[in-house]
């Protein structure tokens, strides 16, 4: 039966023992520690009895809180991943010199970069900005939870079916060797005709459904929820460039998947989209991609700038310097976002009015980010300022972020783009706002609500190593580029002829150790906090002091219900104002509490999605007919189901918060 | 004046801000082409007009973040004060007002610095008049190297390109397939090089010199040894260059094109002595294989309302990338069409294309080629 | 709510917290309208596509070669009844008659079938003249865009019966309300999607 060739491959598609990598030492030397660890978590979970607690409490769980933070936690874990591929990336370019072909050959190289940028950008990037958004906005206005509890399961899990797909592409078969935004015509089929791009498009379909959804999600969330009295412009800032940003995602998600599908259909169906025969167009994709992909990097710097917003104000116990500028930037913004793509292909040789107009549009939106960036120092203004963390990130990101913002607009004048573009100045410069503006944002971002999530702070002392080894680290690996860039060295190359070059490289690569540490004191900072939770205990609710919005009234971490009565807003800085006022907590006069039931559902779908996605990469097709239909029945089946609430009741309530009186009056004696 | 100003500028930069850097070669701040320079003031002028206001707030920063520490109790504390219209129009005023001046530069270089516009000048100093023909050099970028073709010498090379110095050049570009960018950092900007299309770059080199090419766009597995060097030489050296190339009796025509087409990697300097005239159109139009229609015949065709029903089946002819069978892995199951529309037969590649499984039944034809769309537009 | 006016703020204890419980609107419209936005740009870059590649007929046929104006727009009618046969369910549903919500979503149901149904059929006659979507660039544009529309109406025909079902399962209830209104919006807007291609794709094919 074996001997079946036929039979074979209907069974298996493409799979077969050959696309297992075995002739890669580091992949089998990475699989086997990660099948290692992976029996060691699991065997730990089943010896604990975990599964039953993991189920209940957190796969299926609807919260908005446990759902942000297991978007967090898939980003760490991401964020690992892509990150190793930067070490390799790292040493490889310092040493491939002089004829030396380096540790990766280029077969092993190409996908190594391509896998750094989807990782990064998608399933890093990504999930911390969701996670971040999910966890906070329903606390901020004052919402039990978002406005469809399903969706925001299914959309987690979606996101981490996707990664899943990635991270499988690493031990069975390979990724694409396309760079990170698949151009055509090599991403086609005649020029790529393994499996990799086609990870690629199902990785990125998959995660991308959940992006939209839960873009939708945040949106009407936001528009719906809004505790009573919290007009538009009494929303905290961070609300808003939440708002912007999935309002962003759902006006550019659609785009990627479009385009996604077309790429697809090039590559399974014959098709002449991006073709060079029979009429196909490549430039058309790549307009396409990046109609898509440059509202993406606003949807991820956004949450950024609304994370250093709220961190200024609170450390510089003072109000934020301009809050309706800063509102009306970040509207700009998003609008503009939308309207400067071609600055990504000045090079395809549109006409000079078409680059000009384009490059323009590009250094118009430096105007609304000066003006934040100005907020945000008048803020410092006339303040009392501390430097917790969460304030060491965002001084380090003012500083930084600017020299990518300048370098930005460097690149966005088109003749200098035609010297800059595709070198590693390019490379500097998004380096040098996605560390400096996203990265260092999110870090602010956990720091400062980490203590909201589980009640109690992280290290502060190996957060400063964490941030002191990003900072310098950051400019130890980037500024080298910045001068490659000069020198005309192109990005992707594996492999160089200019001796003299290799110093800057090993500089770099120095610099990526650094960060290295930064990520290593990261996590140290959060074990040695869970080690010593008892003296970093917030009993409060209100850890840093002088917190100014909704999230800081109820107690750390909150009740299932955030907040036992739904908060009335009178200013902007509810809670400021609450405090200033003298507001006094409510204990008693509790109610019943609707709230949405847990379910499976969405990981059910999910799971159901990646075996689909697995099997259309390996052209499975008896398996992609099955687990599509599984996919349609289990979400009929799921729409049977009318019993999707309950009530937590008073009794529950007055337990609860019984139990948060008796500690704060034990604060205050 | 403005010459002088822009060199001592320059001078100036490069010596102070990149003194640290002495020793490098800074080949984008201080290249050896007119275009190149311009677009190195262009990198400089807005550098320091950024800095103009990103120096103060990056001194302010530092400057409020010490001064309104927690423990320094001197420092005024006002925890309400968080609006002040006079302030709120300077900090949207003053990036507005650099952007207006960069916006402004923007538009005006964006238009002289047009790859795509003959030149004015060779350089600050000597103009051009409005007739002057260019020499021209077709670039077609392969997999994974480059070829130049001489029309004006009748000459083509491999991998290594050259031009004689303060001599006003024309690249016209194009792909065999994968997209790449045409970069000569010392010369002047990049620009994409793309299958069936033609993009060009207008350039002048005003040095003597030995300079670095390559592709600046990522191509796949053989990308990193996709590289030249660009000779800038005197007019008797380019002179003598010209006649070493011929010295060797070495003829492309499109046999020997589509051999050469092959995928290779660090491919080495090849010099052909004569060329087929025809062949850079060819390759622009995807035709050298003269089974193929040419992608200007069949743009012609599509203007003029398509082919038809009968025109259905023609589809052997209109593939170009389908039959090179590339990659490590076969194709999935391919087609087989029948070309009815060529009826000419005449040897040529009918034996080498019968063997590919693409073509049940092959009739070649021999076709006029016309010269390709000049101006293919590219990008929206 | 009741919100403390500023005034008074000013020497009472504002009110900071709702004593009863907050019942913010369902949002569940707006989201499904923010989803057919969404959706609505995938249809804008598929046209995008049509009109940047519909005229590279790669030597093949053009749209006047292949398309039948009857036949397409017998299959228009199709669509239009189907989207007024679903104004009439709605109307009933507000009535409280589940039967009639029933026999005019039954009647929507068999309208939309019907149009897939002669789609396919305008897919099949296509395909057997060797119009392919493989043949060219306009012909992918044009099946990709014409089938994803196609598709979206199987997916509406699929939930509209799935509602069927439910709606005699558990009779009118607020939540199969919602679910009737949701689809009512999905099924016009994809009649306005089909106006589109309709226009843009036939009419300009063949007469423009």
């Amino acid at each position: 039966m074996f001997s079946n060739p036929d039979l074979l491959h209907f069974i298996f598609g493409r799979l077969s023992l050959d696309s297992l990598p075995f002739h890669e030492p580091i992949l089998v030397v990475t699989f086997a520690a990660v099948v290692l660890g992976g029996i060691a978590v699991l065997g730990g979970i089943t010896y604990f009895r975990l599964w039953g607690y993991l189920w209940n409490e957190w796969i299926t769980s609807i919260d908005h809180k446990k759902i942000g933070i297991m978007y967090i936690i898939l980003a760490l874990v991401m964020l690992l991943r892509g990150f190793s591929d930067a070490l390799m990336m790292r040493a490889q370019q310092a040493m491939a010199f002089g004829g030396s072909e380096g540790f990766l050959p280029p077969d092993h190289y190409d996908q190594i970069f391509t896998a750094h940028g989807v990782i990064m950008i998608f399933f890093v990037a990504m999930p911390l900005v969701t996670g971040l958004m999910n966890f906070v906005v329903p606390l901020q206005i004052g919402a039990r939870d978002v406005a469809f509890p399903f969706l925001n399961n299914f959309s987690f899990w979606m996101t981490t079916s996707g990664a899943v797909l990635i991270m499988v592409s690493l031990f069975v078969g390979e990724f694409a060797k396309t760079g990170w935004l698949a151009y055509p015509p090599l991403s086609d089929i005649v020029y790529s005709p393994g499996v990799g791009v086609d990870y690629y498009i199902w990785a990125l379909q998959i995660a991308g459904v959940g992006t939209l959804l839960s873009g939708v999600n945040l949106v009407v969330t936001i528009v719906k929820m809004r505790a009573p009295g919290m007009s538009m412009m009494k929303m905290p800032v961070f609300t808003w460039t939440a708002l912007c940003t999935n309002v962003l995602i759902v006006a550019a998600f659609p785009v990627l998947t479009a385009v996604l599908v077309l790429l697809g259909l090039d590559r399974y169906a014959d098709t002449n989209f991006f073709t060079n025969d029979l009429g196909g167009n490549a430039m058309m994709y790549i307009n396409l991609i990046w109609i898509w992909g440059h509202p993406e990097v606003y949807i991820l710097i956004l949450p950024a700038f609304g994370v250093f917003s709220e961190v200024v104000s609170t450390f510089s116990r003072k109000r934020l310097f301009g809050y309706s500028s800063m509102v009306y930037a970040t509207v700009v913004i998003t609008i503009l976002s939308y309207i400067v793509w071609l600055h990504h292909f000045f090079t395809m040789g549109s006409g000079a009015s078409v680059n000009a107009f384009f490059g323009i549009a590009t250094m118009i939106i430096s105007i609304p980010t000066g003006a934040k960036i100005f907020n945000w120092m008048f803020t410092m203004y006339k303040g009392r300022i501390s430097f917790d963390v969460p304030m060491l990130w965002t001084i380090g990101f003012m500083l930084t972020f600017v020299i990518g913002g300048m370098t930005g607009v460097m690149l966005a004048v088109p003749p200098a783009d035609f010297v800059l573009h595709n070198s590693l100045f390019l490379i500097a410069h998004f380096h040098n706002v996605i560390i400096g503006g996203v990265v260092f944002g999110m870090f602010a971002g956990i720091v400062y609500w980490f203590p909201k999530a589980f009640g109690f702070k992280l290290d502060p002392f190996w957060g400063k190593m964490s941030f002191w080894l990003w900072l310098v680290g950051f400019y130890f690996a980037f500024m080298p580029l910045y001068v490659l860039g000069l020198m005309g060295i192109t990005r992707r190359m594996s492999q160089f002829d200019d001796p003299s070059l290799q110093i800057w490289f090993v500089i770099a690569a120095f610099g990526a150790l650094l960060i290295a540490g930064g990520i290593g004191s990261f996590i140290l900072s959060i074990v040695v906090a869970v080690i010593k939770r008892d003296k970093l205990r917030d009993e409060t609710g209100d850890p840093w002091g002088d917190g100014r919005t909704l999230e800081w009234s109820t107690s750390s971490p909150p009740p299932a219900y955030n907040f036992a009565f739904t908060p009335v807003v009178h200013d902007l800085d509810a809670w400021a104002d609450m405090k200033k006022r003298g507001y006094v907590r409510p204990t008693e006069g509790f109610l019943d509490i609707h709230m949405p039931k847990n379910t499976g559902a969405g990981f059910i779908l999910a799971a159901l999605s990646l075996v689909l996605g697995f099997a259309l990469v390996w052209h499975i097709w008896w398996l992609v007919i099955a687990s599509f239909i599984a996919l349609v029945v289990g979400a009929i089946a799921h729409t049977f189901n009318y019993d999707r609430d309950y009530h937590i009741p008073a009794s529950e309530v007055v337990e609860t918060e019984d139990e948060r009186t008796a500690l704060l009056a034990k604060q205050q004696a | 004046m403005k010459r002088m100003l822009s060199k001592l500028v320059r001078g100036v930069t490069v010596t102070s801000m990149f003194s640290l850097l002495a020793g490098c070669n800074l080949v984008v701040i201080d290249p050896s082409g007119d275009i190149a320079s311009q677009q190195s003031d262009l990198i400089i002028v807005s550098t320091i007009l950024m800095l103009l206001i990103i120096v103060p707030v990056m001194a302010l920063t530092v400057f409020f973040a010490w001064k309104y520490r927690q423990g320094n109790k001197d420092a005024e504390y006002d925890p309400e004060w968080h609006h002040s219209t006079k302030l709120e129009v300077v900090i949207w005023s003053a990036p507005l007002v650099i952007i207006i001046a960069l916006g402004a530069i923007t538009w005006v270089t964006t238009h002289t610095l047009d790859p795509y516009r003959p030149l004015d000048r060779i350089d600050a100093e000597r103009p051009l008049a409005k007739d002057h023909k260019p020499m021209v050099v077709e670039v077609v970028s392969l997999d994974w190297k480059w070829l130049f073709f001489y029309p004006e010498q009748g000459i083509a090379t491999i991998n290594e390109l050259a031009a004689p110095i303060d001599t006003p050049i024309q690249f016209k570009i194009t792909s065999s397939g994968i997209m790449n960018s045409f970069f000569i950092p010392a010369l002047a900007g990049q620009i994409y090089s793309m299958a069936g299309m033609e993009t060009k770059l207008h350039a002048v080199i005003n040095e003597e010199g030995i300079y670095d090419g390559f592709s600046g766009n990522y191509s796949g597995e053989g990308f990193s040894h996709m590289r030249f060097k660009f000779h800038g030489l005197s007019e008797e050296g380019f002179e003598d260059w010209v006649s070493k190339v011929k010295s060797d009796e070495n003829f492309l025509g499109r046999s020997e094109y589509l051999e050469l087409e092959k995928p290779s990697i660090d491919e080495p300097i090849h010099y052909f002595s004569s060329v087929d005239p025809e062949l850079y159109g060819a390759i622009l139009n995807m035709c050298v294989d003269q089974s193929k229609m040419c992608m200007n015949e069949m743009m012609a065709i599509d203007e003029n309302g398509g082919g038809g029903l009968a025109g259905i089946y023609n589809v052997m002819s209109l593939t170009y990338d389908v039959p090179r069978m590339r990659g490590s892995q076969p194709l999935p199951e391919s087609k087989s069409y029948v070309a009815t529309l060529c009826t000419t037969p005449e040897g040529g590649f009918a034996g080498d294309l019968n063997a590919l499984p693409l073509f049940d039944r092959v009739q070649a034809s021999d076709r006029a080629m016309s010269f390709a769309p000049s101006g293919v537009s590219t990008g929206f | 709510m009741t919100m403390a006016n500023n005034t008074a703020a000013q020497t009472e204890m504002p009110v900071f917290y709702l004593k009863e419980e907050h019942h913010p609107e369902t949002g569940t419209m707006l989201g499904f309208w923010i989803y057919l936005m969404s959706d609505s740009l995938i249809f804008g870059i598929l046209f995008a596509t049509y009109a940047v590649i519909g005229q590279n007929y790669a030597a093949g046929p053009a749209p006047t070669d292949l398309f039948d104006l009857e036949l397409v727009a017998i299959n228009t009618s199709m669509l239009l009844f189907s989207s007024i046969t679903y104004g009439f369910a709605m109307l009933q549903m507000e009535k409280g008659s589940i039967a009639g919500t029933q026999l005019w979503l039954a009647i929507t149901g068999l309208f939309g079938a019907a149009f897939v149904g002669l789609e396919l059929y305008e897919f099949h006659e296509l395909w057997s003249l060797g119009a392919t979507p493989m043949r060219s660039g306009f012909l992918s544009a044009f099946y990709t865009l014409v089938a994803t529309h196609g598709l979206h109406v199987t997916f509406g025909i699929i939930w509209l019966v799935t509602l069927m079902i439910q709606v005699a399962k558990h009779g009118l209830i607020p939540a199969n309300k919602r679910r009737l209104m949701c689809l009512s919006m999905f099924w016009h807007f994809l009649d306005v999607i089909w106006i589109g291609v309709f226009s843009v794709v036939y009419l300009l094919g063949v007469l423009g």
